[in-house]
């Protein structure tokens, strides 16, 4: 058993313990450092190439594999306010988790704060742009949800959908990740002829994408999760997300 | 002597398991247990933290002042869990997403506090570290059950790979939601204790 010691002894054990478990501790953090930021790069890459269809949620591809399969993609940063690209800021180097610092006006998405940048995607195919993939978070029931949302050159067909993070409900709106869910969003239109963002999520089924092109089929238990799903695509792409920069696209400015 | 040794292991599993006799640890045994990798990562953390906190808290026990032990043993094991933290999200990106908080709660996990007070403050190293393996193991089996229990009937898959084909995609299986959600584990981890306790009776507390 532990013996009684003086004052004295008491600090300096405790002194001597806590350095020894600071310098493994610090060890461990320095010599992973490389390989955890590789890990975040890799996993947010293997996110926009799910939201992109170019792979699909039960592959699971190498490092290797996911380097090559970027290629043909390519990260710009635009600023959010005149939809125009910022050639200054290096898009593997913004966070923006640490940029959200504009107010916006109080919206059903749930966002208080945004950056005045953001990082877009531009998927080229035989060299042609094919698809831009952006960046959406918003509210849903319990928790913040992120996810990209990929549009066709036309800024307004989904081409796919795909969240990476969120703490919904296991099973009710935790299905968002669902692929057989977010398959049903391939082909259907999140703007109208004027380019509003229109689209809903809806409770119960909507009809097919030549029928209903504005809705897509709600989860089944998860309809506030649904809500929070419609009023994030909503604000994205409307005039304090990335309205600006749809429209610069339309107008062949980008 | 070995026999002693091979209790320790032993004896955590059934007759003194730290989940059902002592009820320890509960809390990421619900959280965890959605599917069996994130259950298996787990276990092996905790078996690991376990194990090492017992040996270092067993060969430092002599010198530890009395009125200090506890914030000792408490910053010997918060440091392993950072150390393990930082490997599995190094090397297990993946699960380590899942796992989310919880491997950070394995300092607040009672089990290992509990082990280096009651167990490696009296034992020599080995004795302790064999002591923290058998404790880890009998936490490991409780989440490997529920995990398993969780992921067959909640989603019809066993480490991510379908095991029963599900009415979506054209199956007979329906999953049943509850597994998935913390009070599946409640309804296991209970009818798995009165199970242990109907087949081991000695384990019955008196009212």
């Amino acid at each position: 058993m532990a013996a009684r010691h003086g004052t004295g002894y008491t600090l300096a054990f405790a002194a001597a313990v806590c350095l020894v478990c600071s310098i493994l501790v610090c060890l461990a953090a320095v010599g992973l450092k490389d390989r955890q930021e590789e890990n975040r790069r890799l996993d947010r890459q293997k996110n926009v190439l799910l939201a992109a269809t170019l792979i699909t949620a039960d592959e699971k591809p190498s490092r290797a594999e996911l380097r090559t399969r970027f290629e043909n993609v390519k990260a710009l940063v635009i600023e959010l306010a005149t939809g125009l690209p910022q050639a200054d800021i290096d898009p593997m180097r913004f966070d923006a988790e640490a940029a959200a610092t504009d107010p916006v006006p109080t919206n059903p998405a749930g966002i208080t704060k945004i950056a005045k940048h953001a990082v877009v995607y531009q998927v080229r195919k035989n060299g042609q742009p094919d698809m831009w993939i952006l960046p959406i978070k918003g509210k849903g029931l319990w928790s913040t949800m992120y996810g990209f949302l990929a549009l066709d050159q036309d800024t307004r067909t989904v081409r796919g959908i795909s969240f990476y993070d969120h703490g919904e409900t296991p099973g009710l709106g935790g299905e968002i990740t669902n692929t057989g869910w977010t398959a049903r969003w391939v082909g259907r239109q999140v703007l109208d002829e004027s380019f509003k963002p229109v689209f809903q999520v809806i409770k119960g089924s909507a009809g097919t994408i030549a029928a209903d092109p504005f809705r897509v089929d709600g989860i089944s238990g998860a309809t506030l999760t649904g809500n929070g799903v419609t009023a994030t695509v909503r604000f994205w792409l409307g005039e304090h997300g990335f309205g600006p920069f749809l429209t610069n696209l339309r107008e062949g400015k980008i | 002597m070995a026999s002693k040794r091979a209790r320790a292991l032993i004896d955590p599993l059934l007759d003194n398991n730290p989940i059902s006799t002592q009820v320890l640890g509960i809390c990421s045994a619900l959280a965890v247990t959605t599917q069996m990798e994130p259950s298996l990562v787990m276990a092996a953390a905790l078996t690991a933290v376990c194990a090492v906190s017992n040996l270092s808290v067993s060969l430092i026990r002599r010198h530890v002042p009395a009125n200090i032990r506890i914030i000792v043993m408490l910053v010997i094991i918060a440091s392993l869990v950072i150390i393990t933290d930082q490997i599995l999200k190094a090397f297990f990106f993946d699960v380590s997403k899942q796992l989310s908080v919880f491997v950070g709660l394995i300092i607040t996990n009672c089990i290992i506090m509990g082990r280096a007070e009651a167990f490696a403050m009296q034992n020599g190293p080995l004795d302790s570290f064999l002591d923290g393996i058998g404790n880890g193991l009998g936490y490991s089996a409780f989440l490997l059950l529920t995990g398993f229990c969780r992921e067959l009937l909640g989603s019809g898959k066993l480490f991510g790979v379908e095991v029963l084909p599900l009415t979506k995609d054209g199956g007979w299986y329906t999953p049943n939601g509850l597994m998935l959600l913390a009070p599946g584990a409640f309804f296991i981890i209970g009818f798995a204790i009165w199970a242990l306790r109907a087949f081991k009776p000695d384990q019955i507390e008196a009212d």
